[in-house]
């Protein structure tokens, strides 16, 4: 099986084991009346270390799943984590991040990004939601629980990565611009 | 080669935002019986037993889980509870008529509701997956049609009401909590009997506000709010989909008004934390 095959085929088992830990396993856990959501971090993690197409497309199929398992408004994740996805892939492919906190900086915008986005969504969709503090506190205890838990899900999602990816990114130099911000799928 | 990986990262984006939207506006314009709504089904259906066998695996995790989150809290509550003591003894001390009043209605809430409860065919089951998503009031059991589990079975605790069901799939159930948006019961004040309809204040899912009651009901902290099971209206008895006499919760506050007055109450059941629950699968008038 060739090189990027190999990558999708342990993207999809990837998008699907954690889809399902999230719904049976992790969402069982409240810890001070919260959840942590591992969906988001994972396709960030997949974005920074893949790229923004392999990101976006691991975004949008477990975004796709969650909405379909939960019985949820069907499209709404598809749509944050395909954002999330493409917007941590181009993360690599501009600046090429080696920073080993990067991965706790990339987790709390993703959980930020796909909470607000999830919020955004559900006002326009017609949910009569006034912006209360409860709701605000639990945003923000959600991204500090994700934050906190990040740089373990980054390392177990590099750990299943890595020997398909074509160059681990702490290894690469900032070089981002020669290469002209190419994912390592493209590349031949 | 640049521009062509360029074309392709925005195309495959583009597709995919568009598929998203394409979704959730067809999702949003079907009926409950409708192609996406059953592929849901579906997924429920397969993605369920593995659910169920999660939790029961994971639960000694789980309670230890809650055990560390009980213990922090302990100390919060107890200095709660401590001033709730005082206050309910001073109140016991100056009516002792009320209390023995309060104990009566409890005999009906308690004794008549268990008899009640039985009626309504109860099956019992467990909380397999909450949505991690704030905006979600629902949670899914492991309950379904082949239970005879169907749709708008009203849903019960220990404690009183916890929602209805809103998706039914062979082997489980998606129930909305009383917390969410869409819910609404009608409902009625136990000491007074003043109506009114229980609705969600949305943002809190610790609050429960019941609109709709006229001025000149008296409604007073404490209160505990019940199901009214049906409503007398122009074109005689409407029954609710809820049975009579369930727990709904205890009033916490009364806003007054000058036509209809906002009373704010505190769900009976602990929603943050469902684990075993009955669904009510033949309700007499629903």
């Amino acid at each position: 099986m060739s090189e990027p095959a190999q990558l999708w085929l342990r993207l999809a088992i990837l998008g699907l084991g954690a889809a399902i830990i999230q719904i049976a396993a992790v969402s069982q856990f409240p810890l001070f009346g919260i959840n942590a959501d591992v969906t988001p971090l994972v396709v960030a993690s997949a974005g920074l270390l893949s790229g923004a197409v392999a990101g976006s497309l691991l975004g949008f199929g477990m975004g796709l799943f969650v909405d379909l398992a939960l019985v949820q408004t069907l499209g709404v994740s598809a749509l944050v984590y395909t954002l999330v996805g493409y917007g941590a892939g181009r993360l690599r492919e501009l600046r090429a991040p080696q920073a080993t906190f990067t991965p706790l900086g990339v987790g709390a915008v993703a959980t930020a990004a796909a909470t607000i986005g999830f919020s955004v969504l559900e006002f326009l969709l017609g949910v009569d939601a006034p912006v209360s503090f409860l709701l605000v506190r639990q945003t923000l205890a959600t991204i500090v629980l994700n934050t906190l838990i990040s740089l373990p899900v980054y390392a177990l999602v590099r750990r299943w990565l890595r020997p398909v990816l074509p160059e681990d990114p702490r290894r690469r130099r900032r070089r981002a611009y020669t290469t002209g911000g190419l994912s390592p799928l493209s590349r031949r | 080669m640049y521009d062509k990986t360029v074309r392709r990262r925005r195309a495959v984006l583009g597709l995919l935002v568009a598929f998203s939207l394409f979704l959730l506006t067809a999702y949003f314009g079907e009926s409950a019986g409708g192609g996406l709504h059953a592929v849901q089904r579906g997924v429920l259906t397969v993605v369920s037993p593995i659910q169920d066998g999660a939790s029961r695996a994971l639960k000694p995790v789980r309670d230890l889980f809650g055990w560390i989150g009980d213990t922090l809290g302990a100390k919060g509550d107890r200095d709660k509870l401590r001033k709730q003591v005082q206050v309910l003894q001073a109140q016991a001390a100056l009516d002792a008529a009320g209390a023995a009043r309060g104990t009566e209605l409890e005999k009906l809430l308690g004794l008549d509701q268990q008899a009640g409860i039985s009626a309504y065919h109860p099956v019992s089951g467990r909380v397999i997956g909450l949505s991690p998503e704030i905006w979600y009031a629902h949670v899914t059991v492991n309950r379904g049609s082949s239970a005879g589990v169907g749709m708008n079975n009203p849903v019960v605790n220990a404690d009183g009401m916890v929602g209805k069901v809103t998706t039914v799939a062979p082997n489980a159930s998606v129930v909305t909590l009383i917390t969410d948006s869409t819910s609404g019961v009608f409902a009625k004040d136990v000491v007074s009997s003043a109506h009114g309809m229980v609705l969600p204040a949305v943002g809190d899912p610790n609050d429960l506000t019941m609109q709709f009651v006229q001025s000149t009901d008296a409604i007073h902290p404490g209160d505990t709010i019940v199901t009214a099971g049906a409503a007398a209206t122009s074109g005689g008895k409407t029954y609710s989909l809820f049975p009579p006499n369930i727990p709904i919760g205890r009033v916490t506050r009364v806003d007054p008004g000058s036509l209809t007055q906002a009373v704010h109450l505190s769900p009976m059941a602990n929603l943050h934390d469902l684990d075993v629950l009955q669904i009510l699968t033949q309700v007499n008038g629903g």
